[in-house]
């Protein structure tokens, strides 16, 4: 018997044109948290798809339990005892959390029809095994993220898997259900089972890891212990150089007042929130998920409607009702969603970044091709979207590079005021650096940029000052120069704490 | 842009291969298909569908449908029919009060899904299509009408040296919609709407609008078409209404490359659909094709299309991440 349950040696997988992987390696023992961490593009997907069954790979070889395996597809991978829980999560909304977990599995009762009672049972018990106490006849869609999430891994222990694979688990968490997946995965661990853990959040590593792989560019890196771990190295491993400062923060001139929000009001959302941004300053929005600053700058922008309040801009008051009329008064909002809100995947660069200034690249009524890709152009070259042409469908570029068109597509709006929500997530360490430097020079010009932001050193990092929110209220406002601008007080802002002066 | 306008072009050469097959096939099982008269037949008969292809198009592009194209065209066609019986003679007016009509009726489907929020426009369309075809009857007592004043026959009967003036006016309004779809902002909110209506309502861009103004124009060609059916029957029958006119206008878009998933579909491809369309059905005349086995084919046909639209969106897909892959 080997040491590990499951084990990839000397793996290359190589596509067309690319070598996704070159002698790839991994190893799990059973009852072990093992971090796999490495940039976007580096080769985790393909690494994972190896290990499900889903691509073969070229060369290499996959032992599971000591006993070498070839998966020919992800059933075979399935029955060896690997699992994955995917970030895109494969859960039918409309069915119950039963149905989920036993599709394809189904128990069935004397005379073939389905047995519910055995299997509401069991998914009641596995569910609870998992820390959710939850009705499995309920249709999945009506529980939050986290029991979906749950009930991926709860199939993955129905079918008493060796190894579970999370895909960067966490990315659509909230706090206390990242807490949830936390301890769940611990129990997992506790009962044998090996996780390999995939995650962007070096914080969630040292947390949660016994030991980290660093995978980089297809190749494997290094594998230590935890402690022998930290984040520079951890760093500096990923990306092949160390980055001095993962936060480059630059600092514009204060100017005046750009956007004054004066006890905003929406139903059971938010409640008398006001604020001033000003320009040449970056302003922060930190709070837990849900606390309401993505709705805040949905409303501001006229995405949501507004019960009551006032907004100004340059001081003057205007009426906003949707977003047309925000863009027509100098506001840019990037959402968090940049594939559902953002971008239309199947058009080209060059057609989503003149999408939210249709008017402006138009000669007469006709749209100005010579000027829009020349502003394509100009954008490719000044955020660095990577890509072989101004024609390439969106869809297909790497998670950084879209959102530097969401980017694009708003400076080429000649905005005053940027709304950022959540503007790094799930892009890698190298493209958030270059969002940052967006951000910078925007402040340097006069700008006014608002950050929603659940990343506290991302708040802090980047902020010039920080509106704490928390149920649909402002907290607390703090500037750079505070007392209170560390973690611990803005996070006790966040759970409701006060702050005093 | 060059190599995109070749890689467009390439686009069509299956659909052109199939028209060309199409042709050939005929003229060697009928030596009446390739003759000056025959072709232009055939165009006469395109006309038509071209024209409520046009609107079902701009919808298709959107992710949505509309099925009352045909039962609005026969809708458009009995009110000139009733005007006509109850004394109107000015050709002028009865266009107009047609394509108004047609408009309207495109606007209210347009307000339906965009304003009243109804779920697909299959839905509402499906019922406006049911209504349309019980109003149509209505109109007209359930009697054909004749004795149109020429000025509304000729839209449909009018030719040039025996080369119909409709295909004329399809042609110049195939040419003004592709340049409104590729070189306008409208147009490229319509390709983006359909790509993603959420991300464009917030890119400012009024989706609401941009969505009702393709159907509203849907029903405006199909006032035209209906007109031009008046001048090539000399009658309106409110019994046409239930024709599979509709499936024809959506077989036509998906031959020429237009999605169901929307987003995608062009003038071109789409006139070419028509003609393929058109052939076919002139095709089984020229060779007494019993209408059962005809409507069987068709049937066959638009199958075979949409199976073609989905091999083509999983084959895209597969080459897509055949390239993410390589690149992850």
């Amino acid at each position: 018997m080997s040491e590990y349950i499951v084990e990839l040696k000397n793996c290359t997988k190589i596509f067309p044109g690319v070598k996704a992987l070159d002698k790839m390696q991994l190893s799990v023992k059973p009852g072990e948290i093992l971090g796999l961490i490495g940039e976007n593009g580096a080769g985790k997907s393909t690494l994972i798809k190896v290990l499900t069954g889903v691509h073969k790979p070229d060369e290499g070889e996959i032992y599971v339990d000591g006993k070498q395996m070839t998966f020919h597809n992800p059933n075979e991978s399935a029955a060896a005892g690997i699992a994955c829980v995917y970030q895109e999560l494969n859960i039918e909304k409309l069915l119950s959390i039963t149905d989920n977990i036993f599709i394809n599995k189904w128990i069935k009762g004397p005379g073939g029809l389905l047995d519910y009672a055995t299997m509401h049972k069991k998914a009641k018990e596995v569910m609870a095994s998992l820390g959710q106490d939850v009705d499995p006849t309920k249709a999945a869609g009506t529980f939050g993220m986290g029991v979906q999430q749950m009930i991926e891994i709860a199939k993955a222990v129905l079918i008493d898997a060796k190894m579970i694979i999370m895909d960067e688990p966490t990315s659509s968490l909230g706090e206390k259900e990242v807490e949830q997946l936390m301890k769940t995965c611990r129990d997992l661990r506790d009962r044998g089972i090996g996780i390999v853990f995939v995650s962007h959040k070096l914080e969630e590593l040292f947390e949660l890891c016994d030991r980290v792989e660093v995978i980089r560019d297809g190749q494997y890196i290094d594998t230590r212990d935890i402690k022998d771990w930290d984040n520079d190295s951890l760093i500096a491993a990923m990306v092949g150089r160390s980055l001095d400062n993962l936060f480059p923060k630059e600092f514009g001139v204060k100017g005046e007042v750009a956007l004054k929000a004066e006890h905003l009001e929406e139903g059971g959302v938010l409640h008398d929130v006001s604020f001033e941004a000003y320009r040449g300053q970056v302003l922060g929005f930190a709070g837990l998920v849900g606390a309401g600053r993505t709705e805040t700058m949905r409303a501001i922008f006229g995405a949501d409607p507004l019960d009551s309040g006032k907004i100004y801009i340059n001081g003057k008051e205007v009426t906003i009702k949707n977003p047309a009329q925000a863009i027509k008064a100098g506001i840019a909002f990037l959402t968090e969603d940049r594939k559902g809100q953002g971008l239309v995947l199947g058009e080209p660069i060059r057609n989503n970044l003149i999408l939210a200034n249709l008017k402006g690249f138009c000669n007469g009524i006709f749209l100005d091709q010579k000027k829009i890709l020349e502003a394509g152009m100009k954008n490719i070259e000044s955020l660095r979207i990577k890509t072989p042409s101004i024609d390439e469908i969106v869809g297909q570029l790497s998670g950084g590079n879209q959102q530097k068109v969401v980017i694009g597509k708003w400076v080429n709006t000649d905005a005053e005021i940027f709304i950022f929500d959540e503007p790094t997530r799930g892009i890698d360490v190298g493209a958030k650096i270059e969002v940052y430097n967006v951000m910078n020079r925007l402040v340097k010009e006069g700008k006014c940029v608002i950050m929603v932001s659940s990343e506290m050193p991302e708040i802090l990092g980047m902020s010039d000052r920080v509106v704490v929110m928390r149920e649909g209220e402002v907290k607390a406002v703090v500037d750079r120069d505070s007392k209170h601008f560390n973690q611990e007080s803005l996070m006790k802002a966040a759970w409701g704490g006060t702050l005093d002066d | 842009m060059k190599k995109n306008k070749l890689g467009g072009f390439s686009a069509y050469l299956g659909t052109l291969g199939a028209l060309v097959i199409l042709c050939v096939v005929l003229t060697i099982a009928s030596k009446n298909f390739l003759t000056y008269s025959n072709i232009m037949s055939v165009l006469k008969q395109t006309t038509f569908t071209a024209l409520l292809s046009t609107g079902m198009l701009l919808c298709l592009i959107t992710a949505g449908i509309d099925l009352s194209v045909g039962a609005n065209a026969t809708f458009c066609a009995c009110m000139c029919g009733m005007l006509v019986k109850n004394g109107m003679t000015n050709p002028v007016l009865l266009i107009l009060i047609a394509l108004i009509a047609g408009t309207l009726i495109g606007l209210i489907n347009g307000t339906l899904l965009t304003r009243l929020h109804l779920p697909h426009p299959f839905v509402s369309t499906l019922g406006m299509k049911n209504f349309l075809w019980g109003a149509a009857l209505l109109v007209t007592g359930s009697q054909m009408i004749s004795g149109f004043p020429d000025g509304v026959m000729a839209l449909g009967s009018a030719t040039i040296g025996g080369f119909p003036v409709s295909f004329i006016v399809v042609v110049i309004i195939y040419v003004i919609m592709h340049i409104l779809l590729t070189r306008t902002a409208l147009g490229r909110s319509i390709y983006c709407a359909g790509g993603n209506m959420e991300a464009t309502r917030l890119s400012g861009i009024d989706s609401a609008n941009v969505l009702t103004f393709c159907y509203a124009l849907s029903g405006f060609m199909a006032a035209i078409a209906g007109i031009v059916s008046i001048g090539r029957s000399g009658i309106c029958n409110g019994a046409n209404a239930i024709q599979p006119y509709d499936t024809d206008a959506i077989a036509s878009c998906v031959i020429g490359g237009a999605s169901f998933m929307g987003g995608k579909g062009t003038m071109f491809g789409t006139i070419i659909g028509a003609l393929v369309i058109a052939t076919l059905r002139n095709g089984f005349t020229l060779l007494s094709v019993d209408s059962a086995v005809q409507n069987m084919v068709l049937g066959l046909v638009i199958i075979g299309a949409v199976l073609l639209d989905v091999t083509r969106e999983a084959m895209a897909a597969k080459a897509r991440r055949k390239e993410a892959g390589a690149k992850a």
